[in-house]
């Protein structure tokens, strides 16, 4: 079977088709909004909001009985929001400082939100295996409804981040500027965290609550190593969250007790690294290649000046040089055998004895054109 | 202090003297938790002058600034802009913070920081236009950072990164500037350079006020200036208030400032 | 109280204080959420090591955890000094990397063993007390109880012993360095131990609750004192408080105990952060209010001292003319003014303010400083 008869039978199967748009708009959202996340230093908030979103899951089903998508993702995302003040008024009040704050408010709303779950469990109506799904995530229990819901959400956010777009990149920029201008920084500041609230609260259900700081941090972690415009970079996070989304999407379903959110979240972690691998100018594979080069350059035109040395001090151009001279001459920099090698294919040096090297007269020409250039740069 | 003993005249540098000034603090007190930063201070920025703002560390400079503007919030006092509260004229002030005060790895261009300037004019929602950017090539001119509009802002020297921000409250085309230790760290031709700017900036009638840290170009550079240490020390044009003893005042120590009963009836005599 | 129960609270109070120590040291360098990252990443740890050993009760499934918190530290550093990752931006990469690889391993490979991601989370402090540990054929106590106060007595010994070390690294790493002492050698050794640590806590109590523990008390004790010696004897004092009470919440409630614990844990931190003498919220703002008030009276001496003897003081040191001059609502100036007069510094001649000696020199005071 050819790729789109794969594809198509692939995207035929109604749950796969559901996961992989939620995924895909879970990780645009995330994507974009992580970006002024991580610019803004909030990135481990992220962790904070999603860990805190699990009691206001568990609050929101036991005081509406209801499990609907949007009812429990209001109550994550009331929960979410208190804790962001939280740890805002702890580091405003005390001297306490962010991560610590931030860590306690975690791992205690997460906690309350485990009693909460647990309390959930003894009730009569055997509720809670829908609830503990947002731990890890259960992608596959994703219905066109939730998908429904995610995407209204998703799309009023982004429709939010594009209207305000020069609000926002001004706030994050220089939030002291902004309020030099007149610009209500409070008001904005709130607004932009609660579109993150809400970015993240719709991601619990398919990535779970443990793995979704990640899904804020990896695209546009990824996304930066591309561009040096903000536009741009918020764009490719989106896609980059996308392509997580779905490649994790897909290929959890194609193996066995393979889950969902897990997977998303290699697959994301994967762009991250090829990215700062191999995008262009920050890459570091590239940065390593350069170095190589660099150094070889160094290596070649120092032999040749050993041999230039050489033959003045010998006052007879061709006479051939031992390979173990030069090795000696060398030994602060080696490369000699590469390096006669590629001098030879220039036409720079010959070998007039078997393991004897000597400069041609070209090779006389370009020492002492190297050796001038080197006497008046030094 | 009472602006009757400043003794503020008519004529100089051309002042008006019938016109509000520019920026007049009345008793303003900021503190953080017990300490208090600012305490009481007095001050009056005339228009059209070019004014230091001195005083060693910790001395509250630019929290007078923050303070002005609004930026913290005083335990006391008033500030006013010609005459009016700086919320109603904020669109008349343009402000240059420190430059470690954002992050330059931020993924944005020369160009597109200095058009932040414009964000003010443009109000809500609108976009920046052919307009802002015109603008915004203007000013860049002007510091001679027209050829680096495209470059990313990491990639800037100290001095470039100064007249980036220098740029930005250019096109903000205010008339009174508030600008945070602007020579910090930067190289000498772009010191120069900013101080050719700021003169021409006086004599195009804009005030600006500048927390400086370098003593030794007071003279040279301003006409006016104001020594602080948690209280305003002095303040007035440089011949008269940046002499010895007010220098001695706001370095030396021991906190202190001038008053009309006599150095004796407040201090004590000399020997205590 | 039944035996069990007894031996679970003294597990959960091993934890808590073998958690609360290095947790000291976490706070104050600001490192946090290091000890969330590690607690997630050692279900790696676990699962790699558990496929190597094959056996869940070994004690060497705590060494290979331990590596992997090491190991994580690690990789957060490499991503930072590339410079092209922010260090808080690095930890919220690395950790959930490390952690799906463990949920994959052990979903795919270890479905059928006790290996349950759940726990990881929650632990089973419940069942500590069915993991005996018998010596010579005699029960001498749960299995739990003994690992939990082997890591407790390491955490003491490491920090008793490089007491000087561990505290001049952390309020001074320059001058560590300069005297040779290797922060970085104390750095990783702190680390080993908070990864021990959550390893050994994480069978009991899950890796949830480790973070709270090793944050919540000293964080609390940090709202009280800031001296090193309180600040681990504060916080192990108020973590086995979280953990008892913690228990004893659940035990009504019936709910997860992990959970209960690290709730109390918000609960006294909150308490302490509202009414803690000094710091807490409520001190604060009484204090506050108070100061305003004395700040305006010395404002309003000075003010007066500043207009004696001046023109224009009849105006000036007008009742009425003060919110003007001052900008003080009406209201507060008259505060202020009967404030002032019942301490004696003003007196009032009808509606004009006069300086007493006392105010005088009290006013001379606030000017000379």
């Amino acid at each position: 079977m050819d790729i789109v008869g794969f594809v198509d039978n692939l995207f035929a199967d109604y749950t796969l088709r559901q996961v992989a748009i939620g995924a895909a708009m879970l990780g645009i959202v995330n994507g974009v909004l992580g970006s002024f996340a991580v610019l803004r230093k909030q990135s481990l908030l992220g962790d904070g909001i999603s860990h805190a979103a699990l009691p206001g899951i568990a609050l929101a089903f036991l005081l509406t009985g209801s499990k609907s998508s949007l009812a429990l993702l209001l109550g994550a995302a009331a929960t979410g929001w208190i804790a962001t003040l939280l740890i805002m008024s702890i580091v405003k009040h005390t001297r306490v400082k962010y991560d610590t704050a931030l860590g306690l408010v975690l791992s205690v709303f997460f906690g309350f939100g485990l009693v909460l779950l647990t309390y959930i469990q003894k009730l009569p109506v055997a509720a809670q295996a829908g609830l503990d799904k947002f731990l890890f995530g259960q992608a596959a229990t994703l219905l066109r409804k939730d998908v429904v819901t995610i995407g209204v959400l998703g799309g009023i956010v982004l429709v939010f981040l594009l209207v305000f777009w020069k609000e926002f990149k001004l706030l994050s920029f220089d939030p002291d500027f902004a309020f030099s201008l007149g610009f209500p920084v409070r008001i904005l500041d709130v607004l932009l965290t609660t579109l993150l609230v809400i970015a993240i609260v719709i991601g619990l259900q398919t990535v779970g609550v443990v793995l979704m700081s990640a899904m804020v941090v990896a695209p546009a972690a990824a996304a930066r190593q591309w561009t040096d415009r903000l536009g741009v970079m918020v764009t490719v996070s989106g896609i980059f969250g996308a392509l997580a989304g779905v490649s994790g999407a897909l290929i959890s379903s194609q193996a066995a007790r393979i889950p969902t959110g897990p997977t998303i979240v290699l697959c994301a972690s994967a762009i991250v690294m090829f990215s700062l691998l191999l995008a262009p100018n920050r890459g570091m594979a590239w940065g390593f290649v350069r170095e190589q080069i660099n150094r070889r350059q160094l290596q070649t035109d120092a032999v040749l000046g050993d041999l230039y040395v050489l033959a003045n001090q010998h006052q007879e151009p061709g006479h051939g040089h031992p390979i173990e001279v030069l090795r000696t001459m060398a030994h602060g920099h080696g490369g000699v055998d590469r390096s006669l090698k590629v001098l030879k294919e220039r036409g720079l040096v010959q070998e007039p004895g078997s393991g004897e090297w000597a400069l041609t007269p070209l090779g006389m020409e370009e020492a002492g054109r190297l050796s001038r250039q080197w006497r008046e740069t030094s | 202090m009472t602006f009757q003993d400043k003794g503020i005249g008519e004529g100089k540098s051309g002042i008006d003297a019938g016109t509000e000034p520019a920026v007049r603090v009345e008793d303003l007190t900021v503190a953080y938790g017990d300490k208090p930063v600012l305490w009481d201070v007095d001050m009056e920025v005339q228009a059209g002058v070019l004014m230091a703002v001195i005083g060693p560390n910790g001395a509250g400079k630019t929290t007078l600034i923050k303070a002005i503007m609004g930026l913290v919030q005083p335990v006391a006092g008033y500030v006013s802009i010609f005459g009016k509260p700086y919320l109603d004229q904020r669109r008349l002030v343009g402000y240059v913070p420190q430059r470690n005060s954002v992050d330059w790895d931020f993924p944005t261009s020369v160009l597109d920081v200095v058009m932040m300037g414009r964000y003010g004019v443009l109000g809500w929602l609108r976009r920046p236009g052919r307009a802002e950017r015109k603008a915004a090539m203007e000013a860049l001119t002007k510091v001679g950072m027209a050829d680096l509009a495209g470059r990313q802002i990491s990639q800037l020297s100290g001095g470039q990164q100064q007249r980036v921000f220098l740029a930005r409250a250019l096109v903000q085309d205010a008339r009174v500037y508030l600008m945070d230790e602007p020579f910090q760290g930067v190289d000498a031709t772009t010191e120069r350079a900013i101080v050719t700017l700021l003169k021409e900036m006086r004599s195009e009638g804009k005030t600006v006020v500048v927390v400086h840290h370098d003593l030794q170009t007071v003279p040279e550079y301003f006409d006016w200036v104001t020594l602080l240490n948690v209280r305003c020390v002095a303040s007035g044009p440089v011949e008269e208030a940046f002499v010895d003893r007010n220098l001695r005042l706001t370095y030396g120590g021991r906190v202190s400032y001038l008053t009309h009963h006599t150095p004796e009836e407040t201090f004590g005599t000399p020997e205590e | 109280m039944t035996a069990p129960q007894i031996e679970i609270q003294l597990i959960a109070s091993a934890v808590a204080v073998s958690c609360a120590l290095p947790g000291c040291f976490l706070i104050l360098r600001r490192m946090a959420m290091m000890s969330d990252a590690i607690s997630h990443s050692i279900l790696l740890g676990i699962a790699v090591g558990f496929f190597v050993i094959r056996d869940l009760t070994s004690p060497l499934l705590v060494l290979s955890a331990a590596l992997t918190g090491v190991v994580t530290v690690s990789l957060v550093e490499l991503l930072t000094r590339t410079k092209r990752v922010r260090e808080d931006a690095a930890i919220g990469l690395i950790f959930p990397a490390l952690f799906s690889i463990g949920v994959i391993l052990i979903s795919r490979y270890a479905g059928d063993v006790h290996l349950d991601v759940d726990a990881v989370l929650l632990g089973e402090l419940a069942f500590a007390p069915f993991n005996r540990l018998s010596v010579l054929g005699v029960d001498i106590g749960p299995k739990g109880l003994y690992l939990m106060s082997g890591i407790l007595l390491l955490n003491l010994f490491f920090i008793l012993t490089f007491y000087k070390e561990l505290k001049l690294s952390t309020f001074d790493a320059g001058l560590a360095g300069a005297l040779g002492f290797s922060p970085v050698v104390i750095h990783y050794g702190l680390m080993t131990i908070v990864s021990i640590t959550a390893v050994g806590a994480f069978d009991a109590v899950g890796s949830v609750l480790v973070v709270a523990l090793m944050i919540a008390p000293p964080a609390t004790a940090y709202l009280i004192t800031d001296r090193l010696s309180y600040l681990l004897a504060a916080s192990s004092l108020i973590g086995v408080i979280c953990a008892i009470s913690g228990y004893w919440v659940a035990h009504a409630l019936d709910v997860s105990i992990a959970g209960s614990m690290a709730t109390m844990a918000g609960v006294f931190f909150v308490a302490t952060f509202l009414a803690a003498p000094d710091r807490g919220l409520v001190s604060i703002f009484v204090r506050r209010a108070r100061q305003r008030i004395e700040f305006a009276q010395t404002m309003l001496l000075v003010h007066l001292y500043n207009h004696e003897g001046l023109p224009g003081v009849e105006r000036e040191n007008h009742m009425d003319h003060l919110h003007e001059h001052l900008k003080w609502k009406p209201g507060f100036a008259g505060r202020i003014v009967g404030a002032a007069e019942r301490k004696g510094s003003i007196s009032r001649d009808g509606a004009l303010l006069l300086l007493t000696g006392k105010g005088r020199e009290t006013a001379r005071r606030a000017i000379v400083g």
